[in-house]
């Protein structure tokens, strides 16, 4: 396995021994334009359900397809259970199950033809068991039913469960999944999510690409975050969300003096809805909320819980005081308190822009 | 790994072959239920190395080829291609009986075979003999399709077989199988090579159940003017429809290249369709004559050579050749073009 020291400052992420999917520099520049994926340096540990977030077109799904060999870099390297990518392709790819950009299906087969014909593309796979394991899949995914319908007739959802089949038709060591949940109902997304960490508990490593915050928060341990081509940070999704402050809510009739009282505290991003009162506490993470990406892999190592990660800030705030200061000041207080820190908040933090911007 | 060559060739080769890699690869189970004999040897040995030499990656099962056989012949389209195939010696056949039924006699099927204008010399001389012996219709048909109805059929599959997998999808889940690019594209001009035979024939069998029906079967009289049996007539049917079938394989190589180029399969089927008409007219124009010994289409009508006594073989010698020159370069180049292709579809 490719050992190595560790990229930069991910301690979180021991590159070393247990990295499944590592990459070194990785670069893919199409003709003439600007580099689809700029410098990358991933590093999924074995066991970990990695989330790989960013907006459409920031370069996550010409960073898999590089991964599973089927782009060549233009720079760099990838290493895929330890053996170099593409040149270990046939050794490795039977052991990674993977759905990329949507599940691709043969209309005029059936659900179970589809999978029989995939896993005749596998030149490893065991013939005498490929009826059964087919099954199995089907099954797994709740296709077994529709099974004999051709793959024309499937629902978008469906097809999405045919092409996890595909991906689940031999055990796997790594699973690379690229939007797994796109077209599904919400019961159908719940279902795959529990899959996914039914697989996880199996010992199988999941790479998973989402641009849904919410879905990478509720499944992942792990999460990188890229945009515009270029990771701006991965660590453990604990880790992401410690390393941005909440927001403050405080709940008053009196609104008017309440934003006077906050930003006279150095309060930003003061707005009002209703009797509500919410802003950015003054902290050291200002630096990353101004959107500079330099600091983004510091952010992501900071690692320690809400308020002490405030300790080396020079403006400071404890909220208690903030508190005391509102009362000070006559403004009845109904409720107060710093919010829960979303991924969202944390994207938004780290790049400094809206999540639904493309790259 | 195993340097197995494809199974391209006849069941026999195929068992022999797979007897061959077996041992080697250790796990290679399919060969048993592999057409031919020695199945009960290679199950064997499968289902003893299956589990335990897991290391060793066969490079080659029958598995990709035989699904790509089923994906083929299993489409609407591939049914279609073949059944206007087999409808083209059912039109000459009635047409020329009702031609001689009405007087016409060969005059009239000498006009008939004028239709089928770029059939050149061959097909008007079997036509006059149809009506005589109802395995004429055989020659005549393949004749009549071997320039126009069975390259553009063989440049539908050829061309649709990787630009189609690509536009659908389906050709970046085939190679994170994975089914290895090389195997792939071979597995492609196997079950491209497969379609020319199966197409070449349909249209012999129709032409020969027609002919049956419609005509008086007998002895054949060759073009050197000999007689020989009807049995030897058939053998000599059944060797033209092989010549025939492979004088499409550079058809087939050609348009699995332009299929590697795009990833639109009515694109590539277009062009493909597109190169074989355009052969076919510079190979008409006299001042371009230089250059018609290499074009694809020029010694296809050689086959009526196999009709002489004795036989001769030269200019079949020279097709067979010029398309195995085909399938080198264009293979090379659909190879080159489809091992370092980026697949973004």
């Amino acid at each position: 396995m490719g050992a190595g020291p560790g990229t930069h400052a991910h301690d979180g992420i021991a590159a070393g021994d247990g990295a499944v999917i590592e990459t070194r520099g990785l670069t893919k520049r199409y003709r003439g334009g600007r580099p689809a994926v700029d410098r990358l340096d991933l590093a999924v540990p074995a066991g970990s359900v990695f989330g790989f977030l960013g907006p459409n077109g920031s370069g996550k799904t010409t960073t898999i397809r590089m991964l599973l060999g089927l782009i060549a870099p233009t720079a760099g390297s990838v290493r895929l259970l330890g053996r170099p990518m593409p040149g270990a392709g046939r050794a490795v790819l039977p052991e990674v199950g993977a759905l990329i950009e949507g599940p691709a299906l043969y209309g005029y087969l059936s659900g179970r033809d589809n999978l029989l014909r995939y896993d005749s593309a596998d030149p490893t796979a065991d013939p005498r068991t490929r009826t059964a394991r087919v099954a199995a899949a089907l099954d797994r995914v709740g296709l077994a039913p529709a099974a004999g319908k051709k793959a024309r007739a499937y629902s978008l959802g469906m097809k999405q469960r045919l092409g996890l089949a595909s991906a689940l038709l031999r055990p796997r060591r790594l699973l690379v999944l690229d939007e797994p949940t796109n077209g599904l109902d919400p019961q159908g997304m719940r279902e795959i999510r529990a899959l996914v960490r039914e697989l996880a508990a199996e010992g199988t490593t999941v790479f998973l690409s989402s641009h849904l915050l919410d879905e990478i928060e509720q499944v992942c341990t792990h999460v990188a975050v890229m945009t515009r081509g270029r990771l701006i940070t991965q660590g453990t999704v604990a880790e992401l969300a410690a390393g941005t402050r909440g927001r403050l809510a405080v709940t008053t009739p009196d609104t008017g003096e309440a934003v006077r009282v906050l930003a006279g505290h150095g309060v930003t991003d003061v707005s009002v809805a209703g009797d509500r009162v919410s802003g950015r506490l003054p902290t050291e993470d200002m630096a990353a909320a101004a959107g500079t990406a330099g600091t983004a892999g510091a952010a992501g190592t900071t690692g320690t819980a809400d308020g002490a990660g405030a300790a080396g800030g020079a403006a400071s705030v404890d909220p208690a005081d903030l508190n005391a200061a509102l009362v000070r000041a006559g403004v009845r207080v109904r409720a107060f308190g710093v919010e829960r820190v979303s991924l969202e908040d944390a994207f938004v933090a780290l790049t400094g822009e809206g999540f639904d911007v493309a790259g | 790994m195993s340097r197995a060559e494809p199974p391209a060739a006849t069941a026999g080769r195929g068992a022999k072959e797979s007897v061959g890699v077996d041992p080697e690869a250790g796990v290679d189970p399919e060969a048993g239920a592999g057409p031919g004999a020695g199945g009960g040897r290679d199950a064997g040995t499968g289902r003893e190395a299956g589990a335990p030499v897991r290391a060793r990656r066969p490079w080659w099962t029958p598995a990709l080829v035989r699904s790509e056989l089923t994906i083929t012949f299993r489409r609407w389209r591939t049914a279609a291609l073949l059944a206007v195939l087999a409808a083209v010696p059912v039109l000459i056949g009635i047409a020329v009986r009702i031609e001689t039924g009405g007087g016409g006699g060969a005059g009239g099927a000498g006009g008939t075979g004028g239709g089928h204008g770029m059939t050149g010399g061959g097909g008007p001389a079997f036509l006059t003999q149809v009506t005589n012996n109802g395995l004429f219709l055989v020659f005549a048909a393949l004749a009549a399709t071997l320039p126009v109805f069975l390259p553009m059929a063989v440049g539908v599959i050829a061309g649709d077989a990787v630009a189609g997998e690509a536009g659908g999808g389906t050709l970046r889940y085939l190679l994170v199988a994975p089914a290895g690019r090389t195997r792939l594209l071979l597995a492609k001009f196997v079950s491209t090579l497969a379609f020319c035979l199966a197409a070449t024939l349909v249209v012999a069998a129709s032409a020969l159940a027609v002919g049956a029906l419609l005509f008086p079967l007998g002895e054949v009289t060759t073009i050197s003017g000999t007689r020989i049996s009807f049995a030897e007539g058939l053998i000599r049917a059944a060797l033209i429809a092989v010549i025939v079938a492979a004088s499409l394989a550079g058809v087939a190589a050609l348009g699995l290249f332009v299929s590697t180029l795009t990833g639109s399969g009515i694109a590539a089927m277009a062009a493909t369709v597109g190169l074989v008409i355009t052969a076919q007219i510079v190979d008409t124009i006299p001042q371009l004559h230089a250059i018609q010994p290499y074009l694809f289409p020029h010694y296809w009508l050689s086959f009526a050579d196999l009709l002489r006594e004795p036989v001769h073989w030269e200019e079949i010698g020279r097709n067979l050749g010029l398309q195995g020159l085909y399938v080198a370069v264009f293979g090379s180049a659909a190879w080159a073009r489809f091992t370092t292709k980026d697949i973004t579809s």
